[in-house]
């Protein structure tokens, strides 16, 4: 049998990872960097269509909707499930915030637990993310829900009727492109929130029939782990850019 | 890695420096959050206003990328393959700010 031989003195030659990385964890990399790409474009496109539109000028207290110019995103933002009528601005959306942030621990706690090959720990934090990861999208199923119904006094338009709620040609809260970034670019977040659920369930489910623990390494907890942190990453931009500028 | 190693010895409880690490962290972006809300309610509209809210989402994403995917610990030539395309998306957020304002 012919022998390869490896000249393991230059990093040119092949066999050895120059970046201290493996292959997958390298193209999750470019992955989540290509991602980032697209996930600033819409962020940009939210910036420059809501300076386009012209701000609300008076007093905050006396802020009512109106199609002519761009809400307040704090009045938008104002209600919380089980407490009708109740104005609670920007609580439930800084709950979903700490939903994410704290399942973006349970997941590192989970990679950390893979690297003293602990199978049992890496099941309990698995589970956690992805318990969190459900909490999460139920919170933005309701939140899309109160946002699509409206509140109850709606808004009358310019043509003189009472508008509810939001759709994608007109919405109670502002010009029309205000909904239309919301369902867009949140929805856009929400889905990469829900491939990751996907994503966290199959690795689980191979964590618990020890496919890892057979291999010899948790790195597969680590890609994923990288997937959810960045899904963690863009909420923070979102949150910035919707609910707090 | 050397920390893992170190890290094999030890439970996961909190005696693990690891795992002290992350919750010190989760303690920043917590703390980071709650101090975005403060300024959301208590200061006026304006450009210092969103100059801060900048400012605090970038020191969120610092500690998120750099711990939680822990890319401050990784080696140099991949940490610059990551943060010099970032390039890309601060000439991306001029232009278009450059573009929209001229109108």
């Amino acid at each position: 049998m012919a022998t390869i031989t490896v000249n393991k003195d230059s990093v040119w030659n092949g066999g050895q990872e120059p970046m201290k990385a493996s292959y997958g964890k390298l193209m999750m990399w470019f992955f989540l960097l290509s991602d980032a790409f697209t996930f600033s474009a819409l962020l940009i496109t939210y910036g420059t269509i809501r300076f386009m539109n012209p701000a609300y000028t008076g007093p905050r207290e006396e802020f009512t909707f109106s199609p002519n110019y761009w809400p307040i995103p704090e009045k938008v933002y104002e209600a919380i499930p089980f407490f009708h009528g109740v104005s609670a601005p920007l609580v439930f959306v800084g709950i979903m915030t700490f939903i994410l942030i704290l399942s973006s621990v349970t997941m590192v706690l989970a990679v950390e637990a893979g690297h003293r090959m602990s199978q049992k720990e890496v099941e309990k934090w698995m589970l956690w993310t992805i318990v969190g990861g459900f909490a999460f999208l139920a919170c933005q199923a309701w939140e899309w829900s109160h946002f699509i119904h409206g509140t109850d006094e709606g808004t009358v338009m310019n043509d003189g009727t009472v508008f509810h709620g939001a759709n994608l040609i007109k919405n109670q809260y502002g010009p029309p492109p205000f909904a239309n970034l919301f369902f867009f670019i949140t929805g856009f977040h929400g889905t990469h929130v829900f491939s990751g659920v996907i994503l966290n369930i199959i690795i689980f489910y191979n964590v618990v029939m020890g496919v890892y623990e057979r291999r010899g390494h948790y790195e597969m907890v680590e890609k994923v782990g990288l997937y959810w942190h960045f899904v963690d990453l863009v909420w923070v931009f979102v949150f910035t850019c919707f609910y707090l500028l | 890695m050397a920390h893992t190693e170190q890290a094999q010895h030890q439970g996961g409880g909190m005696k693990n420096p690891v795992v002290k690490r992350l919750i010190t962290v989760t303690i920043y972006l917590s703390l980071l959050t709650a101090l975005e809300f403060v300024i959301a309610f208590l200061q006026p509209p304006g450009l210092l206003k969103n100059l801060e809210f900048g400012i605090l989402t970038i020191f969120k994403a610092f500690y998120i990328v750099g711990e939680f995917m822990h890319l401050k610990h990784e080696v140099k030539s991949l940490i610059w393959s990551i943060m010099i395309p970032m390039a890309f998306i601060v000439w991306f957020i001029v232009a278009l700010l450059a573009e929209g304002g001229s109108h």
